[in-house]
């Protein structure tokens, strides 16, 4: 028997994979003449084609002939190397060659998948190929890198889904340190009263995992803070918080609330944010009665202290020797070090003044559906009574769905939650005011556990439900204060004019303001409609495109608690198997700087979106973190005297690439 | 008879600053003559071109050729010094990369007579008369050099063996150049005898380039006084020097003008204009694509700017002939 050949350093011949994906390539390329004409190239020792060559047999076929027919180099011919690029470098590997002398036809997504011609794709087939065979041979051996991961977590964010994420990584043992912009975590669901379709109390479920943090030796809880700086890369990231001053002390503060009784302010004066200014607060407050920390805050643009600074300070002798309030605490900047971050920033409810014909703003009788979430609640500014600004109660209401969502002129896409909490409020303010509930929809979108069930519930309550799109909201002409609602009823094909006394706004869900900044400081990206972009719809739904940064809850886009809180689940998961790996292997195609030929222009230096390359005081050039560097190409192309290049992306290998597809017969 | 290798000097498409370097050689010029023969430089001596034919296939050790290929006569004369030389020698940037006359590749022959010998304001030719090939007077036939559409370079003519960069190369460069060729140790084929690095190495104002420079307009040198220790990038001013080869010493940033490129790229960069337009896009701070566009408007002249000396050379080589002609048209409506 032949001894079989090690080919470590890449001589030998081309073998040539070509892959039929059952049909997906094959029923439009002609396999068979693909993989003849590939055998004919220059340099190809054997070409072959399988049914599907990412199988173990088709793998099979590939590391056989790199032992038996001493192939240096292999293309596969097959779909997109996002799918299987990895999964032919290690049978590469695993045939004794180095991985990278590895080159990847995309047959599918970029020729059978788009055309319809079989004579024309199948030619097309055979350039991309005699490209890929000519490219291959220009490969040079290259290494992974492996890098240490710190075990700790940063969580971006103190809704649902970052307390979720935190408690879950912390309950693994792994430290977290937990940063939330407001005084108090707890986010929009702390806002709510019930949540669909169970109907059971949101504070009641939220506030305990609230205190769970609080008390958890593994988290460090971080409020009133916000993240101002991200440096490094997967598994050794340097951030910096800003902790705002709230002016108490917060190891000092008891939670007493004396303090807020006894603020020279007799009576609460300030819109409380908490309640969406339906209720006051004082310039001491805290946000909520549940609010973690139970530490107060002093808001210093009304605070008399603040203000005139001659203030009696009532709040400071009843804190007394506990000595927790400092006036002249100053802003902190913490700076930590995590090996990786999940972003759970949340999102902003739409705001209803962008629709000026609903409103809101102009009549005291309109409402958002949060305003709504906390006039219902017991522990509201009503006490859980349903009054109008004018104090009364209402008699009949009028809920508006998809307000700023499937509407060209706001939002297109559907904020996913809408329906189910309007059905939600609408079975609460029936319950609170006995009144009539119009719902006005487009569609009622019900397709979760339990949803189209809390539907047909509601429905058979008696609430009313318009299948039609409000035009208009206009005071009734006749002077009752009421609102009219003109919606075409397109079940009954006529124009519904329904006066109410309240109007409420099902407001869609849409990015923060503040999101692409926030997107630049995390070096992540955006959709079209704002929300952080996952690495991949299907397969990789809370990863990003950098490594070590995960996404939780509606900060990716809409979605409800349970969605919400799974996805947390998720991304703490994939937070842990990173963390558990210990280390993380780098992809080699990164660039680097020839420091012979560098000289040291600093054209590159601000380009890098990743920050990876420095300017070296020392040297005059500059220097690439490899760890840090994507590959993305864009210092190779910036570099004006060609001093900086790319592995598997050299510029020989790109022309022999490009000559390749262009040496048409 | 003298044993000192021969050599000759010859000049094409060119303004005869090249020529002049050889003579800002100054004393050193002594050197030279004293290491080889001259044989050919019609600039100076009056040899003429059977001279020339008559020498041996090889019999020079070097040809020095500067200027670009422009008319068939020096098409001739490079081929006939390739045939009798064992180095041929680019020498400037026009032979280099095809130099400021290579600019005249975004025309044709056709717009470029009319415009020279038609249109211009200067020009007194009421019978429209323009360069023939042939003529015929008095029973005699004269003859004029051909003139192409397109200018070159001159390996885009003859095989070239080292390249001298510059308009005009320095004393230096020319010097080192030339001692290279007497010494024997050839460096590899087809070099530019020039340092391998960006002007910025060796550039003075080096240090005062910030690390992260963003600009909202560029200005020209006259629009602005120029601080004379600063990064000129940094002043708003384009310059060539980090797309351009060093070995100049920076002259012209010490004169307190922008680098315009003449040393072309370094070995490693196949078109110096895309490079600097890639670079100097990416300084443009603006993500907005109409003030992108204002900002880019102060370049008024981007093919003349990016690729004044390399045009011929690069990717771009010329105007399209149809999009040339249409040119023509416009200039002349």
């Amino acid at each position: 028997m032949q001894e079989p050949k090690r080919n470590g350093n890449g001589a030998g011949g081309v073998g040539v994979y070509v892959c039929h994906c059952g049909t997906n390539i094959a029923g439009i390329i002609d396999v068979r003449e693909l993989a003849a004409y590939a055998a004919g190239l220059p340099g190809v020792t054997v070409a072959r084609e399988y049914k599907y060559v990412c199988s173990d047999p088709g793998q099979e076929f590939i590391k056989q002939d790199i032992r038996a027919l001493g192939l240096g180099r292999v293309v596969v011919a097959a779909c997109s190397p996002c799918l299987h690029e990895k999964t032919f470098r290690r049978a590469t590997e695993q045939g004794g060659l180095n991985p990278f002398y590895f080159q990847m036809v995309n047959l599918r997504e970029h020729d059978s998948w788009v055309h319809t011609d079989r004579e024309a794709a199948t030619e097309k087939a055979k350039d991309l190929v005699r490209a890929a065979v000519r490219r291959v041979r220009l490969h040079q051996p290259l290494e992974r890198r492996r890098v240490p991961i710190d075990p700790k977590v940063l969580v971006v964010g103190g809704g649902i889904a970052g307390i979720h994420a935190a408690l879950t990584l912390a309950n693994a043992g792994k430290k977290v340190y937990l940063v939330e912009r407001e005084p108090t975590i707890g986010g929009h669901m702390a806002q709510f009263d019930k949540t669909f379709p169970t109907l059971d109390c949101a504070a009641c479920i939220l506030t305990p995992k609230m205190t769970a943090v609080r008390s958890h030796p593994n988290i460090t809880l971080w409020t009133y803070s916000e993240v101002t700086k991200v440096d490094g890369y997967v598994g050794n990231f340097k951030v910096t918080v800003k902790r705002k001053p709230r002016y108490i002390v917060e190891e000092l503060c008891l939670g007493c609330l004396e303090c807020i009784e006894a603020c020279v302010y007799k009576q609460a004066k300030v819109p409380d944010e908490f309640n969406l200014g339906l209720g006051k607060r004082k310039p001491i407050y805290l946000p909520f009665p549940q609010a973690v920390p139970q530490v107060v805050v002093i808001d210093p643009e009304t605070c008399i202290e603040f203000k005139s600074g001659k203030c009696k300070k009532t709040c400071v002798e009843v804190c007394g020797d506990r000595l927790a309030i400092d006036f002249k605490q100053q802003e902190r900047i913490e700076e930590v070090e995590v090996g990786t971050i999940i972003l759970a920033t949340g999102f902003q409810p739409f705001d209803a003044r962008r629709i000026p014909y609903y409103g809101y703003g102009t009549y005291p009788g309109v409402y958002t559906a949060l305003e709504v979430e906390r006039l219902v609640n017991a522990a509201g500014p009503t006490g859980g009574e349903v009054l109008l600004r004018d104090g009364h109660k209402p008699r009949t209401i009028g809920i508006i769905h998809c307000v700023g969502s499937r509407d060209e002129h706001t939002h297109r896409y559907c904020s996913r939650v809408c329906c189910m909490y309007s059905l939600k409020l609408a079975h609460l303010l029936k319950e609170k005011t006995d009144a009539e509930v119009y719902n006005f929809y487009i569609d009622i979108r019900a397709p979760g556990k339990a949803f189209e069930e809390f539907y047909n519930r509601v429905a058979e309550e008696g609430t009313h439900f318009i299948r039609g799109k409000v035009a208009d909201v206009y005071p009734e002409p006749n002077g009752t204060g009421r609102l009219v609602l003109q919606a075409e009823d397109t079940l009954l094909g006529l124009v519904r004019r329904i006066p109410v006394d309240m109007v409420v706004l099902a407001t869609g869900l849409e990015a923060r303001a503040d999101a692409q900044e926030v997107r630049r400081l995390f070096n992540i990206t955006c959709s079209t409609e704002g929300f952080f972009l996952e690495r991949h719809p299907k397969l990789a739904p809370v990863n990003t495109f950098t490594d070590g940064i995960f996404l939780a809850g509606c900060c990716q886009g809409p979605k409800d608690i349970p969605d919400t809180v799974a996805q947390a689940g998720a991304a703490a998961a994939e937070a842990l198997a990173l963390v558990d790996a210990q280390f993380v292997e780098l992809e080699p195609n990164t660039a680097y700087v020839l420091e012979e030929e560098c000289s040291g222009c600093k054209t590159c230096v601000p380009l890098c979106p990743y920050s990876a390359i420095t300017f070296v005081e020392a040297k005059k050039k500059a220097e690439i973190n490899e760890v840090l560097c994507k590959g993305c190409g864009v210092c190779v192309a910036a570099c004006p005297s060609g001093s900086i290049r790319q592995n598997l992306f050299e510029d020989a290998q790109i022309f022999e690439e490009i000559e390749g597809v262009l040496a048409h017969a | 008879m003298s044993e000192k290798p021969k050599v000759a000097f010859y000049w094409c498409a060119s303004c005869g600053g090249c020529e002049e370097a050889v003579v800002d050689l100054a004393e050193k010029i002594l050197d030279v003559v004293g290491a080889v023969d001259i044989v050919f430089w019609p600039v100076a001596l009056d040899f003429k071109r059977h001279d020339v034919e008559a020498l041996a296939d090889g019999a020079l050790l070097a040809t020095f050729l500067n200027g670009a290929i422009r008319t068939t006569e020096q098409e001739e004369m490079a081929r006939l010094l390739r045939k009798k030389s064992k180095l041929m020698i680019a020498f400037g940037a026009c032979s280099h990369l095809g130099g400021i006359p290579g600019l005249a590749n975004l025309w044709d022959r056709e717009t470029i007579f009319q415009t020279a010998y038609r249109d211009s304001p200067s020009t007194v030719n009421p019978e429209g008369i323009t360069p023939q090939p042939r003529h015929r007077v008095d029973g005699f036939e004269l003859t004029l050099p051909g003139f192409f559409d397109t200018v070159r370079a001159l390996d885009q003519v003859v095989e070239v063996d080292y390249y001298i960069p510059g308009c005009a190369p320095t004393p230096k460069i020319i010097l080192a150049a030339v001692q290279t060729l007497l010494s024997g140790q050839l460096p590899p084929r087809g070099a530019v005898l020039a340092p391998d690095r960006a002007l910025c190495d060796e550039c003075p104002r080096k240090d005062s380039r910030p690390e992260k420079l963003m600009l909202t307009a560029f200005k020209r040198p006259h629009e602005v006084i120029l601080e004379e220790d600063k990064c000129l990038l940094a002043q708003g001013v384009l310059c060539m020097g980090p797309a351009t080869r060093g070995g100049c010493e920076a002259l012209c940033l010490q004169g307190n003008m922008p680098c315009t490129g003449c040393f072309g790229p370094t070995s490693r960069v196949r078109d110096q204009g895309a490079k600097a337009l890639s670079a100097v896009a990416s300084l443009v701070e603006s993500d907005d694509a109409d003030e992108i566009d204002r900002i880019l408007a102060a370049i008024p002249d981007p093919v003349g700017t990016f690729y004044r000396y390399s045009l011929p050379t690069s990717r771009l080589r010329r105007k399209r002939p149809a999009a040339a002609a249409r040119a023509g048209e416009k200039i002349a409506a």
